[in-house]
């Protein structure tokens, strides 16, 4: 970065934003979310593709959004190392976080089906249709 | 064994800061990470009841109007254009940050007015998109469940409410802090209009407003994946 300012506050030398690198943020978060919904309206409307496969896609895609949003928008990328790691570390949670909980509820459906029978045949006949009658 | 700080000397001597950034900024750093972790546990509760039903309401059957328009063939049109909003509005805000850099008042006074413009913007079509689903019969504890509702899972069977009270505590949730946000850029652009950054000296005042709607920003990211496409 050759356009260097001094930050009054803190005394340190601090990379200017760069406008170009602002717009190219932009772009990739507009192409991102395209592409997104372009797939889920694709598979509304065609349905081809199994949906876990998009969906893989659809978290790749939120993931990669967050990155650009955190590392060029909050200019978290430009900061110290420490400061980056500070935030990192903690976020690692989320993983573990997730993997049980979304386990727990599956393993909660799958306990339902097995023993609640009456839950069963509530949840699997459609609307408009009496209850036991195919 | 624990050994006493000398007097005037800091825990971490290291010689230099070691976050080198100024202390609201680490501070409003701290406290987003306390968010992040707040919305976290709302969208996981959320994916752990999805996770434990046995069918669940299709999102482009649910959200498939449009102003003006009313009922679209393109699905989620309308939530686009609520992403295109806040996206837009976030990069008018690093815009308003690049000029505080450069002490330029002018710019940030422009930008902040254009941020606060996408703010309102997108609050308005969470407006019409909530007064919408209202009278579609959707609200907290409330989903339309007759023959043909396109509330309906996505096998035919009977929705719960689980739906629509997630749906709309986080969006609520979410759409407070937009709000929030965009009372903390008012607040901002009038103290930037009356040069009250030009007196002290730097715009940091602003970095740290942006932070926040940045991150409101993220966690529509986040909510518009889980809601919308998954």
């Amino acid at each position: 970065m050759s356009d260097a300012t001094v930050n009054t506050v803190s005394g340190h030398a601090e990379p200017d934003f760069s406008t170009k690198a602002i717009w190219r943020t932009f772009w990739i978060l507009l192409i991102i979310t395209l592409i997104e919904l372009g797939l889920a309206i694709l598979y509304y409307e065609t349905h081809f593709l199994p949906k876990h496969f998009l969906n893989g896609l659809f978290i790749i895609g939120t993931l990669a959004k967050a990155f650009f949003i955190i590392a060029e928008f909050m200019h978290l990328r430009h900061e110290a190392k420490s400061l980056i790691m500070t935030l990192v570390f903690p976020s690692l949670l989320f993983i573990w976080f997730l993997i049980a909980f979304l386990w727990d509820g599956n393993s909660y459906r799958e306990l339902r089906n097995r023993y609640d029978s009456h839950h069963v045949e509530q949840s699997k006949t459609p609307v408009g249709k009496k209850p036991g009658v195919e | 064994m624990a050994q006493a700080v000398p007097a005037g000397q800091k825990i971490w001597s290291g010689g230099k800061s070691p976050y080198n950034v100024e202390y609201g900024k680490l501070m409003m750093w701290f406290f987003l990470m306390s968010d992040a972790f707040t919305f976290g546990a709302f969208l996981i509760s959320y994916g752990t009841i999805r996770f434990s039903s046995n069918s669940w309401p299709n999102p482009n059957e649910v959200f498939r109007s449009f102003p003006i328009i009313g009922e679209m063939h393109i699905p989620l049109a309308f939530v686009s254009l609520m992403t295109f909003i806040l996206i837009m509005s976030s990069v008018t805000m690093v815009l308003a940050v690049a000029a505080g850099h450069k002490n330029d008042r002018k710019g940030v006074v422009k930008w902040m007015f254009w941020t606060i413009i996408g703010g309102l913007a997108f609050l308005s079509c969470q407006a019409w998109e909530w007064t919408n689903l209202y009278h579609e019969g959707a609200w907290w504890g409330r989903i339309p469940t007759g023959v043909g509702s396109h509330f309906l899972n996505e096998d035919g069977t009977m929705p719960t409410t689980n739906f629509s009270n997630f749906f709309f505590t986080i969006t609520g949730f979410h759409g407070f802090h937009v709000f929030s946000g965009v009372i903390i850029n008012i607040i901002m652009l009038i103290k930037a209009w009356k040069g009250d950054f030009d007196k002290r000296g730097h715009y940091l005042m602003i970095e740290k407003a942006g932070l926040y709607w940045h991150f409101v920003d993220l966690v529509w990211v986040f909510v518009f994946t889980c809601f919308y496409l998954l």
